[in-house]
């Protein structure tokens, strides 16, 4: 290894996985409290609650796990988009350890259980301030990444006058700046309201305005976990499949689509506030639909391109091609299943997303069972497959077992199948999420005959994810030493040349993105912040 | 194929754009008349409360059921940690419940699984929410908000008695 590209997607990727594991670990334990298994009196002087669970559960899954991924994989796939190197690798190491730093800071007293405020921390509760200076430190990072991206996107457009952005390097581009934009609302509840209080300095919180200010950068965010992902399925899993992409121009088209929509549709996670007019929320809904749209055309595109490879590989029917995929391959394998589980992920979240239908949903198990689908599945099965090609390639040797990736990408989808559906029927029969099942004294009937099969479901999951770390630690320690290839970015049916120049010009996008949050926010948030006053002390009660 | 034009659509692009438009269209419309034509209509904003003196409002200075016409009950109620008050809720078969409600501390949640009840007890906020209950039982009245350590023990009930 040699390229500085490499040495910080390594760095990245370690720090992902290890957060990755403690992630997995404690989603067993929840899994088998659900089932009714009395595990946390065992686990006692280090797990204190099923809370203290859910909590690490969900920090080290969604915010540690999918970022350090996010800020090893992109910047490395987009240097070799360009092939250029980074503008700073000074940078990308300050970044690095910053992100590190802060994920230190945050995890002392998240382990310690001075933080047991789930992934969400919404005020009163109130964490050691160092949790969310940890977590800010985080954030922080990702700018400094999005600043080299486009420091080397700046260097390589004059070095290349009039050509036109490679795809992958466009749409990395486009992620990490819709991701900057949209956690400014998360920035100013760290800045302005949760850590002055936090560490002294006021005295008082308010929860409404510290919801609205998460959930400006909550809801865009899953979009920051989820468009690597595509970034992956639309430029290099053509190609590994055997077949071309699609379409470029209305990939492209679905990135910019992503970037003006992702952000003003937060208010959605927020139809069951009191305290926001109904307006706003409907409007929020509207625009939630219309990010439905480039979804679609993902779904399209990527399925069309899968198809491409199917038939240049011998199929004729009209739905053998998706049989004819080369699903010996466990990158491709994880990547293609990934997708199927997705699309019902998609189709599930539009009724989270339906105003008055989110009623029968909202803080339900219904929404653990949509979440695992998108970001549990669509992402993490993803990123477990680029990293069947990715460590290898890091590590310079083989793969350590190919045979135990097939099983392990196989079990991940069995398991979720049993895991994923049963949380979507417990939660349409009113099971509530983030709740300690097994002590409830409220248990219905209609739930008590599903519980284990989230239990049986989890723990599947949780073997599948022990066969991955296994491959992983092997694959980077004793596997056969040899350099191990990069897929190839896949050609096109229809090619760049063919999508407007339009499509890649920043400054309107980039307008109508801030334009319609403008729009969507604007009124809520300064009437909330000219009105409220911080009155509501905050508490520690775990 | 059209090759060297600025920009080409082909036709199977054109015949999943279309009904990409079309889908979310058609489902917007369809909860635009459940929410506006049924009114089934989700919370909006009912003014603030200050969260530290809750007991002094009017609306919560007594929290409890009263009929405030026949067949319609107003429920007066906060959530605090780890209670419901009142806990305990009861109306005859048939009435509409209309809930004003709020919280002293944390933010806590207000569920009464497929009734229509689904709404965020915020500090500071007022809440609001309304359903019918038709068929005599018993039903769980949730805290589906994580509250604390013993969060799962935050619950009530509201209990419909068959019309005599």
């Amino acid at each position: 290894m040699t390229r500085v590209e490499e040495r910080l997607a390594a760095a990245n990727v370690i720090v992902a996985l290890v957060a990755l594991f403690g992630g997995v670990v404690t989603g067993l334990f929840q899994a088998l409290e659900y089932a009714g298994v009395e595990i946390y009196p065992s686990l006692a002087p280090v797990i204190h609650s099923h809370y203290h669970s859910v909590t690490m559960h969900g920090v080290l899954n969604v915010l540690v796990f999918t970022t350090f991924f996010i800020c090893g994989f992109l910047p490395f796939i987009f240097s070799r988009s360009l092939q250029a190197p980074l503008a700073s690798p000074h940078l990308g190491w300050v970044t690095f350890w910053l992100m590190a730093a802060g994920l230190v800071l945050a995890a002392i007293p998240l382990v310690g259980n001075a933080a047991t405020v789930m992934f969400t921390f919404y005020p009163p509760l109130k964490a050691h301030w160092a949790f969310y200076v940890g977590l800010t430190l985080v954030v922080v990072g990702t700018w400094l990444v999005t600043l080299n991206l486009v420091l080397t996107w700046r260097a390589w457009r004059a070095r290349n006058p009039g050509q036109r952005t490679p795809l992958a390097a466009f749409m990395s581009l486009v992620t990490f700046v819709m991701w900057t934009l949209a956690s400014l609302g998360l920035a100013a509840e760290m800045l302005v309201l949760v850590i002055p209080w936090s560490i002294g300095l006021v005295s008082g919180t308010d929860a409404l305005l510290a919801r609205t200010l998460f959930w400006f950068t909550g809801h865009p965010i899953v979009y920051f976990w989820l468009l690597p992902a595509y970034i992956s399925w639309y430029t290099l899993v053509p190609r590994q499949a055997g077949g071309k992409l699609f379409s470029d121009p209305m990939a492209r088209t679905s990135f910019v689509l992503f970037l003006v929509l992702s952000t003003p549709i937060g208010i959605h996670h927020q139809y069951t506030d009191p305290g926001i007019h109904q307006g706003w929320k409907l409007l929020h809904a509207l625009l939630t639909f219309a990010v439905f749209f480039p979804s679609l055309l993902t779904f399209f595109n990527v399925t069309a391109s899968l198809e491409t490879a199917g038939r240049a590989r011998g199929a004729t029917g009209w739905l053998n091609w998706f049989t004819k995929l080369p699903w010996g391959d466990p990158s491709l394998a994880a990547q293609v299943l990934a997708m199927v589980l997705f699309a019902f992920g998609g189709i599930g979240g539009l009724i989270n997303a339906s105003f008055n239908v989110n009623m029968v949903v909202h803080n339900t198990a219904y929404i653990v069972g949509h979440l695992h689908l998108t970001v549990g599945t669509a992402v993490a099965l993803t990123f477990m497959g680029i990293s069947y090609w990715l460590v290898p390639h890091l590590a310079g040797r083989a793969l350590w077992s190919r045979g135990l990736a097939l099983a392990q990408v196989w079990l991940w989808f069995g398991g979720m199948l049993i895991f994923s559906p049963t949380l979507h029927e417990l939660g349409l029969r009113g099971m509530p999420r983030r709740t300690a099942i097994g002590h409830i004294s409220y248990m219905q009937p209609q739930w008590k005959t599903l519980l284990p099969l989230v239990g049986i479901g989890g723990a599947i999951l949780f073997l599948s994810a022990l066969l991955f770390f296994l491959n992983m630690v092997l694959t980077a320690t004793v596997a056969r030493r040899a350099p191990q290839p990069v897929p190839e970015f896949a050609d096109t049916v229809s090619g760049p040349d063919h999508a407007p120049a339009f499509v890649d010009r920043w400054q309107p996008w980039l307008a109508t993105a801030i334009i319609l949050i403008v729009i969507a926010y604007g009124p809520t948030l300064v009437r909330l912040a000219v009105t409220t006053p911080l009155t509501t002390p905050g508490l520690r009660v775990w | 194929m059209a090759t060297g034009r600025p920009s080409t659509v082909y036709l199977w692009e054109l015949a999943w754009i279309l009904p990409s438009i079309a889908l979310p269209v058609g489902m917007l419309a369809a909860l635009a008349v459940t929410a506006f034509g049924a009114g089934i209509n989700v919370t909006g904003d009912q003014g603030r409360i200050d969260p530290t003196k809750v007991a002094e409002h009017a609306l919560f200075k007594e929290p409890g059921v009263s009929e405030i016409a026949p067949g319609q009950y107003e429920v007066r109620l906060t959530g605090q940690i780890w209670s419901f008050a009142p806990a305990e809720i009861r109306v005859p078969a048939g009435s509409t419940v209309h809930f004003w409600a709020t919280s002293k501390d944390l933010v806590h949640g207000l569920f009464v699984p497929r009734h229509d009840v689904n709404v965020m007890l915020l500090p500071g906020q007022i809440a609001h929410a309304q359903a019918r209950f038709d068929t005599p039982g018993e039903y769980p009245i949730i805290c589906h908000e994580y509250c604390g350590v013993a969060h799962h023990t935050m619950a009530g009930k509201i209990i419909v008695e068959a019309r005599k």
